[in-house]
């Protein structure tokens, strides 16, 4: 064929004809996922193997339908469809219909009044929850939606979901039945994490913000400084974990205080020493890069109208680095909402204890437990903080 | 009004400025030339403090300048820089109002000289006040920087390659509106540039600088006439002395009495403009004609020529 009739089939046939080669890849997954995989497995309890069950196994008929009629046209707009209106709509219906189905399949397996029967989601059901993620991450992509947007959107996911644990509507799948075990603890394992990363955020940030001040403005110091957290960096975190035991043991030993404080060598203290650790090399590094951009003229100008020198600082030179500064907040934010897990090995607390013991007891139900919320506050910070960096961002330029 | 004595910089091993004195008048318009390196920004940043002197004082209205602290003083000294520094978070009008808010003036005074400065400077208020300086073209940025330095009604106006990063068009009517400002508000300027042009253009006095050292210090024609330094004569060009030299001079300032059927010219034109005139229509003389109307004398080619001469 040659290229002109080549360009004119194309062209004449735009519509139709052009597969998305992403949307091509994501209907091929789904759809091996469906034919070869569970959709839920059903286990007589928390840690036997399951056995696998289809979709249309677990649900009544008009129910398998409608699903099916959603992926189907999930499918066909993942693939034809170039409006990213459109397919981000058909992605968030099928990621609806997909929870929904397996929150009546457990509805439907488990017997009536039985607490010991696990209803889990199955591989296809990961795979197309995945698969439909992409779609709509994609869709959204295409679409530029401002910072406002993309924090409301986040928001009504967030909410949406809420309401639906709220309303009981997962109870019977096997994560929410480990919900149900552990609910206190939960909320205080949640609370506890978030209190080690957001502290040792808030420590870093009180010490890494001057630091990087001090590494501007006496550019001799600025070499050491920074190698030393760039090694820092380096140290695996169980490593650091170990490292910091010592110490910190030998400290409480020594100062009954210290201990009465909860300063000991395992613990909250070393986990939020090692993640302080962790955090100041972006926040330091961050902090200089922001005052390096920050316009010369306009910090002469500062000076010679007769603005202190921390006037010239907090008015001018912060103010015009605090983009960048943020985006090493969100760096270490996001960094640390992932780390804080690890600090269950050491007695640290946080969700990583559900993971940690999920992973002892085989029970992966428990380990979803813990890792699911951890991902969705990692996700939901970074594109809080993404956002707020854009709209500081679009002010100063 | 300011009171150069010996002035120093020194760094390491480098003199930067070099035992420097002069004095500037008050309402009068001081340029300082020189080429890069030769210390003129660092003698007028030692003015307002930025720089330290190594030894040597400067006096404002008698006053050491050492005797308050280096913050306070500047907020009583108006800068302007190459480049304008104007605050990129800030809006025009927050920009402009920068040192009255560091001396704590209430709002309502800052928002009346806002305003003033902002026509006095032809930027409509209520289009501009609440822009940010980069929805600003380059000579729009330009005049909101010496807005800013205005604002507290400094006495004495310091200015650092002002015009520089300007396009000649839009630099020539900045040099007139400065002119203009400077008449309006009479303060004392002392300006900063690499272009004689400019020197001699806006400069009651002009002191050329070379290798940290004061050459010369005078009017532009003392200059032109005598230049005291080989450097000097160098920097104001010998080949075109002559033409510098009736530039310096208006019509109206040399017009003698008499009638004349050549040209009309404005009594602002410079005898350059003149000559050229009369060059071009072949007349022998011109007569100065103001806009009203009324006739003020005439110039003749030979009058012209007079005061081209040493």
């Amino acid at each position: 064929m040659s290229s002109a009739t080549l360009r004119a089939g194309r062209v004449s046939g735009a519509g139709l004809v052009r597969i998305d080669p992403l949307g091509a890849v994501l209907v091929a997954a789904g759809a091996v996922a469906l034919a070869f995989m569970p959709f839920v497995l059903f286990k007589a309890n928390r840690i036997v193997p399951g056995d696998p069950r289809s979709l249309a196994q677990v649900l009544p008929a008009w129910g398998a339908f409608g699903c099916a009629a959603v992926l189907a046209a999930a499918a066909v707009v993942a693939l034809w469809v170039a409006d990213a209106r459109v397919r981000l709509v058909v992605a968030l219906l099928g990621v609806i219909s997909v929870a929904l189905a397996a929150a009546a399949a457990g509805e439907a397996l488990t017997p009536p009044g039985d607490k010991i029967v696990r209803i889990a989601p199955g591989g296809a059901f990961w795979v197309l929850i995945v698969c439909l993620g992409l779609l709509a991450t994609d869709a959204t992509t295409r679409l530029k939606p401002g910072p406002g947007l993309r924090v409301l959107f986040l928001a009504a996911s967030l909410g949406a979901a809420g309401l639906a644990f709220a309303h009981g509507t997962f109870d019977h799948l096997s994560v929410m039945r480990e919900y149900a075990v552990n609910a206190a603890r939960f909320a205080h394992e949640a609370r506890q994490h978030l209190k080690l990363a957001f502290g040792s955020l808030a420590a870093a940030a009180v010490v890494g913000l001057p630091l990087g001040v001090l590494c501007h403005r006496q550019p001799r110091l600025r070499p050491g400084i920074l190698a030393t957290l760039n090694v820092i960096e380096t140290i695996p975190a169980i490593a650091l974990f170990g490292i910091l035991m010592a110490p910190l043991g030998a400290l409480a030993a020594a100062v009954p205080l210290a201990d009465r404080l909860g300063i000991r060598g395992i613990g909250a203290a070393p986990a939020v020493v090692a993640l302080f650790l962790y955090s100041l090399l972006p926040i330091v590094a961050n902090t200089v890069t922001g005052l390096k951009r920050v316009s010369r003229a306009a910090v002469e100008a500062a000076h010679g109208m007769g603005m202190t020198d921390w006037q010239v600082l907090t008015k001018v030179e912060l103010i015009l680095a605090l983009p960048v500064i943020l985006t090493g907040v969100r760096v270490v934010l996001v960094q640390n909402i992932g780390m804080v897990t690890v600090a269950a090995l050491i007695g640290g607390g946080g969700l990583g204890a559900f993971v940690f013991q999920g992973i002892g007891q085989t029970a992966i139900d428990l380990v979803l437990l813990g890792a699911i919320p951890i991902v969705t506050l990692a996700f939901s910070a970074a594109l809080i903080l993404d956002a707020l960096v854009e709209v500081l961002d679009r002010v100063k330029t | 009004m300011i009171a150069v004595e010996n002035l120093t910089k020194c760094y390491a091993e480098a003199t930067v400025v070099d035992h420097v004195s002069l004095t500037v008048e008050r309402n009068s318009i001081t340029a300082i030339v020189g080429t890069s390196g030769s210390g003129k920004s660092t003698l007028l940043r030692m003015i307002n403090r930025l720089v330290e002197p190594t030894s040597g004082r400067v006096l404002l209205d008698g006053r050491d300048t050492r005797e308050e602290p280096a913050h306070l003083l500047r907020r009583r000294i108006g800068y302007v820089i190459q480049g304008n520094g104007l605050f990129p978070h800030r809006t025009v009008a927050e920009n402009i109002a920068t040192v009255p808010r560091l001396l704590g003036w209430d709002r309502r005074r800052i928002e009346a000289r806002v305003r003033e400065l902002l026509e006095v400077f032809s930027l409509d208020p209520a289009t501009y006040a609440g822009a940010l300086p980069h929805q600003l073209s380059g000579g729009q940025q330009q005049r909101v920087g010496v807005a800013r330095a205005l604002a507290a009604e400094p006495l004495v106006l310091l200015m650092d390659e002002p015009f520089g990063a300007l396009d000649p068009i839009i630099r020539d009517k900045a040099q007139e509106d400065l002119l203009d400002i400077q008449r309006r508000f009479g303060m004392t300027v002392v300006l900063v540039t690499h272009d004689m042009d400019e020197a001699f253009r806006l400069g009651n006095q002009v002191a050329v600088m070379s290798g940290g050292r004061l050459l010369q210090y005078d009017r532009p024609a003392v200059l032109l006439r005598r230049p005291a330094d080989p450097f000097v004569s160098r920097m104001t060009g010998l080949a075109d002395r002559a033409m510098r030299l009736l530039s310096l001079v208006t019509a109206g300032e040399v017009a003698l009495p008499g009638a004349s059927d050549g040209p009309a010219v404005p009594p602002t034109a410079t005898l350059r403009e003149v000559l050229s005139e009369l060059l071009w229509s072949g007349a022998d003389s011109a007569r100065v004609v103001e806009a009203d109307g009324t006739v003020r004398g005439r110039l003749t080619v030979a009058a012209i020529l007079a005061h081209g001469r040493p």
